[in-house]
């Protein structure tokens, strides 16, 4: 193996020895300068995953997710050295680890704290004013096909995740939400939260796939409850604007 | 349900949810504030050479800026300049405060 190899190789596997070219100032063996240094960069990303789910973190506890980030960095080193990104697959990777199964709304708790992140680090665009579709004929209006903003993120849960983080993130208003669908946007510079009818996140995705409303919104769905929630979130911006 | 019943039916929905709207409760809005950051604690990003978050490299740097509330900007209790100017935050980038170099 090359130096490199070895280095990063040993740098996320605490059992695996100092890499044999690293020598110290006085020419030994720096095993325990390297012992320090690999310990700082799994500190640094277990830091930067509870930044970024700090309410996954609360229900664990703090010494259980500094173990479980360690089996999770171990297996998902950071491809990217932008941190505010780093993480994005550990929703995925807690609905896999089988000594969280006890806690089955995790994984959903997850899933809304990265869409939060997403939200936060998506790009600006101006929501559509719903007065602007007011004045179309029905036809027209069947036929208008505004998209979903870039930063509109949504979730189904089958666990009351949306009540469960509100409790845990300092939200009273959202904590008697039940499970069901979530929306997640930023219309502004500040990311919102919000329960959603049922049929939104169905939408979202019509439109997302270029759809016009009289196409996106699924049949027995309460449709003036979505339009309601999707313009009151700031959710879509024109067709005119560029795809997210 | 014929087309154009459909239609109907969509334009009621929407009109519905319009109604609804207006009484839509909209969460407090911020701004970016320039000028108002310490070092290291801008948000994204802090003009030419900087990146992103935490780069400011001096307190109340102009061109680096954080979010507030929405309105309280230019509100802010800001040390008075070594020369006495008095320090306001602004919604537009500053020239005061820059890095040297």
């Amino acid at each position: 193996m090359n130096g490199q190899g070895a280095f990063a190789g040993a740098l996320l596997s605490p059992e695996m020895p100092c890499p044999e070219q690293l020598r110290g100032p006085a020419g030994r063996h720096a095993t325990r300068r390297f012992d320090v240094y690999r310990n700082n960069v799994t500190v640094a990303l277990t830091e930067a995953l509870a930044a970024a789910f700090p309410v996954v973190q609360r229900l664990v506890g703090e010494a259980y997710f500094a173990a479980m980030a360690r089996d999770f960095i171990r297996e998902h080193p950071p491809r990217s050295p932008v941190m505010a990104l780093y993480g994005a697959g550990l929703p995925g990777w807690i609905e896999r680890f089988p000594p969280l199964a006890a806690l089955p709304y995790l994984p959903e708790v997850a899933c809304l704290e990265q869409a939060r992140r997403e939200a936060s680090l998506s790009a600006d665009a101006a929501p559509l004013d719903p007065q602007a579709l007011a004045g179309l004929s029905p036809e027209a209006l069947a036929a208008s096909a505004p998209r979903p903003h870039p930063a509109a993120r949504f979730l189904r849960t089958r666990h009351p995740a949306l009540a469960i983080w509100a409790r845990n993130a300092g939200r009273p208003d959202l904590v008697q939400r039940p499970a069901g669908e979530v929306l997640v946007t930023r219309p502004k510079l500040s990311v919102l939260t919000c329960a959603a009818p049922i049929g939104t996140a169905a939408t979202l995705e019509a439109l997302a796939r270029g759809l016009p409303l009289g196409a996106a919104l699924p049949a027995g769905a309460d449709h003036s409850a979505i339009f309601a929630c999707l313009f009151s979130a700031g959710a879509v911006i024109s067709e005119g604007d560029p795809k997210p | 349900m014929t087309l154009h019943s459909k239609h109907l039916a969509l334009a009621g929905a929407f009109a519905a949810g319009l109604a609804q709207f207006a009484g839509a409760a909209q969460a407090q809005e911020q701004e970016k504030c320039f000028g108002v950051a310490m070092a290291g604690q801008n948000g994204c990003a802090a003009g030419p050479g900087t990146t992103c978050a935490g780069t400011a490299s001096v307190d109340y740097q102009g061109n680096s800026w954080t979010l507030v509330p929405a309105g309280t900007c230019a509100e802010i209790d800001l040390p008075a300049m070594a020369d006495g100017t008095p320090r306001m935050g602004s919604l537009e980038p500053l020239m005061r405060d820059l890095p040297k170099g």
